[in-house]
């Protein structure tokens, strides 16, 4: 086995699977736990503080992304924000017509639904939705005017990322959101509607919805150094969508069930945070994926950089690389032991075995795929990081292709293959 | 290292880490060890001096594992003098054919007779249990044992010897062997949907279902119950 460190230093480079909770957001958020715990539903004055400081929270999103509080509806986080829309869409306008478009690259929050509203559903005979998924370049790039062709009289909704989660490909949202404004002007209609899925975007890139043109858009607080289980839903004034959760009867009869007061008012906090220091932050942690970038492109043979080039073009903290004739849950185990945690695309790691989905839009190999690494870069991350990483990156990658078949070096071997 | 190591009793049971009981680590502490320290494997300094009258290869990269078994038999006593191996794969592909490699070559090495009768089962059991949906890395395991011995026969002119893996069509319509339904068992198939989904199929020739559904059976319960 390859020498260990004297101490292993922890080093997190995983922030577009989660991040922790800053401290400032977390002291905001603790009274809410224990001494102003009201239900806002309630009449009496706990309540009404509570129901007070929804308003101040909601307030405070809506200024930073050019909405109106009313706009915001708060939910679980983003898996249920992406249901929220695109069940709610589907299901409050499918008399107008059973059509969507997106794309491949999509988070499975997205897809799931959308590969489910395809199935024929109950009331039994009732017809499932037809879904279009545009093609994506090599980089994860939609092309807008494609998008824009693919729009029929029946399409109800185009759902589309912000920013992809592997990849760190930023999508021309604004771009696409003009093409629907022509489309809908030309034909006199509403329709499609435009969703878009901005957590992984939501610390570094700017979601004013009015220059989105955006109907629809999905945040949550896990990304952003705020509590896991909370997100907004924005929904533009006048469209009209269907709850997926009934009770109560809050946010609007659209999402009901008791406010989580103390993660909205995290999520406020850390969406504040965020978007604040979001440019400098942008500018600091692109720099440090470039230097790591320049680093393996230095010092290890056989890679390949998944995705656009560093740049406007891609989120400032994403990495994503292929080591070549290695396998990516291989390379983890063997980080891990170090202290280093990143994730992969391989299949291995996968409940469903199969490599990530994403790769594959890409229109890369299988084996491409399975040795993948993303490294998603964060707050805490430093230059020393980097070098903690690349002092033992390249050791490991070549432990790990000795011991792999894939690139025999001998023509003895060669002929077998 | 500040890692949990888990406690001896779990080596019993494959620990999966989205399970609720796993504790820390994904693999038991032999299939920890074998994959930090593996045993056997080719050099790259061994490549041109390792004398070996076996090969077997199996797999490829683009399903995600591969392995390649060089053998070096004793004519004489037909035992595995010695081995050397390469796999592309994750932690458990890795740690188990580092421990097949020593099953085969311990005690002064095993008889090619006793290591073709090798089931993924006895590499699982020494691996102290793999989680379920790793199964299949350990099954390359044998395959590529197979594969060598054959190879060693037919090096050694002895083709009668030579053991076919003996894939019985189950579906004539789609050219569905056992085979494929035992690999798409170890992938994770649980019902007949899974299967049609592993196999890339649309739908099965009806009269092939019953047989089907019994294999479905046969090789769940061989390798998970």
């Amino acid at each position: 086995m390859l020498p260990k460190p004297k101490k292993v230093q922890e080093v997190y480079l995983d922030h577009a699977a989660t991040t922790y909770v800053s401290l400032e957001v977390f002291k905001v958020m603790k009274p809410y736990f224990t001494e102003h715990y009201g239900n806002p539903s309630s009449l009496y004055r706990l309540g009404r503080q509570a129901n007070q400081t929804l308003l101040e929270s909601r307030k405070i999103i809506a200024g930073l992304i050019h909405a109106q509080p009313g706009n915001i509806i708060f939910t679980g986080g983003g898996t249920e924000s992406d249901n929220l829309a695109i069940y709610g869409i589907a299901r409050a306008h499918e008399q107008k017509g059973k059509h969507i478009i997106s794309i491949g690259i999509e988070h499975h929050a997205v897809l799931h639904p959308l590969e489910d509203l395809k199935k024929a559903g109950l009331p039994a005979g009732r017809q499932g939705f037809e879904i279009t998924y545009i093609k994506v370049d090599k980089n994860g790039l939609v092309n807008p005017a494609e998008v824009a062709k693919a729009i029929r009289p029946d399409t109800v909704l185009i759902t589309i990322m912000y920013a992809n989660n592997e990849i760190g490909v930023v999508e021309p949202i604004a771009e696409i959101g003009r093409e629907i404004l022509k489309y809908r002007k030309i034909h006199n209609t509403t329709y499609p509607y435009f969703h878009t899925d901005a957590c992984q975007a939501a610390g570094y890139l700017d979601l004013d919805v009015e220059k989105l043109h955006v109907d629809l858009m999905t945040v949550n607080g896990s990304k952003i150094y705020g509590p896991k289980g909370v997100g907004f839903l924005y929904l533009r004034n006048g469209v009209k969508i269907k709850p997926i959760i009934l009770g109560g009867g809050q946010e609007r009869n659209l999402r009901s069930g008791t406010e989580n007061v103390a993660g909205i008012v995290g999520l406020a906090k850390a969406f504040e945070l965020a978007q604040k220091n979001r440019v400098k932050e942008s500018d600091r942690v692109q720099k440090l994926a470039q230097y790591l970038w320049q680093q393996i492109e230095a010092k290890i043979p056989k890679i390949k950089l998944n995705g656009p080039e560093i740049g406007e073009g891609r989120l400032p903290n994403n990495l994503n690389v292929t080591f070549m004739d290695v396998e990516g849950e291989a390379l983890l185990l063997y980080l891990d032991e170090y202290g280093i945690m990143c994730s992969t695309g391989s299949a291995c790691t996968s409940e469903s075995l199969e490599p990530s989905h994403v790769l594959r839009a890409l229109g890369l190999p299988y084996e491409y795929a399975h040795g993948s690494l993303r490294f998603s870069l964060g707050k805490v991350n430093t230059k020393a990081d980097l070098d903690y990483l690349m002092k033992y990156l390249p050791e490991i990658i070549k432990v790990l292709r000795e011991m792999s078949p894939v690139n025999l070096g001998t023509k003895k071997h060669a002929q077998y293959k | 290292m500040s890692k949990k190591v888990i406690k001896k009793k779990n080596l019993k049971e494959p620990v999966d880490i989205r399970s609720a009981n796993g504790e820390g680590w994904l693999y038991s502490d032999i299939v920890k060890d074998h994959f930090f320290n593996p045993r056997n494997f080719m050099k790259y300094e061994e490549e041109e001096k390792f004398k070996f009258n076996g090969l077997g290869r199996v797999g490829s990269p683009a399903c995600g594992d591969e392995m390649v078994l060089w053998l070096s038999i004793d004519p004489k006593t037909e035992k595995i003098r010695d081995c050397r191996w390469r796999t592309f794969g994750c932690g458990s592909a890795i740690a188990s054919t580092s421990i097949l490699s020593e099953m085969i070559t311990e005690k002064g090495g095993m008889k090619i007779e006793m290591a073709l009768k090798i089931r993924p089962q006895d590499i699982m059991k020494r691996l102290g249990g793999l989680p379920d949906r790793k199964v299949h890395c350990s099954v390359l395991g044998d395959k590529a044992l197979q594969a060598a011995i054959n190879d060693y026969f037919r090096q050694t002119s002895q083709h009668h010897r030579i053991v076919t893996a003996g894939a019985k069509i189950i579906d004539p319509v789609l050219k569905i062997t056992d085979k494929d339904v035992e690999e798409a068992v170890l992938e994770g198939a649980q019902t007949l949907e899974d299967l049609q989904k592993k196999l890339k199929v649309g739908v099965f020739n009806k009269e092939a279902i019953p047989a089907l559904e019994e294999l479905l059976r046969f090789y769940t319960e061989k390798y998970y119950k």
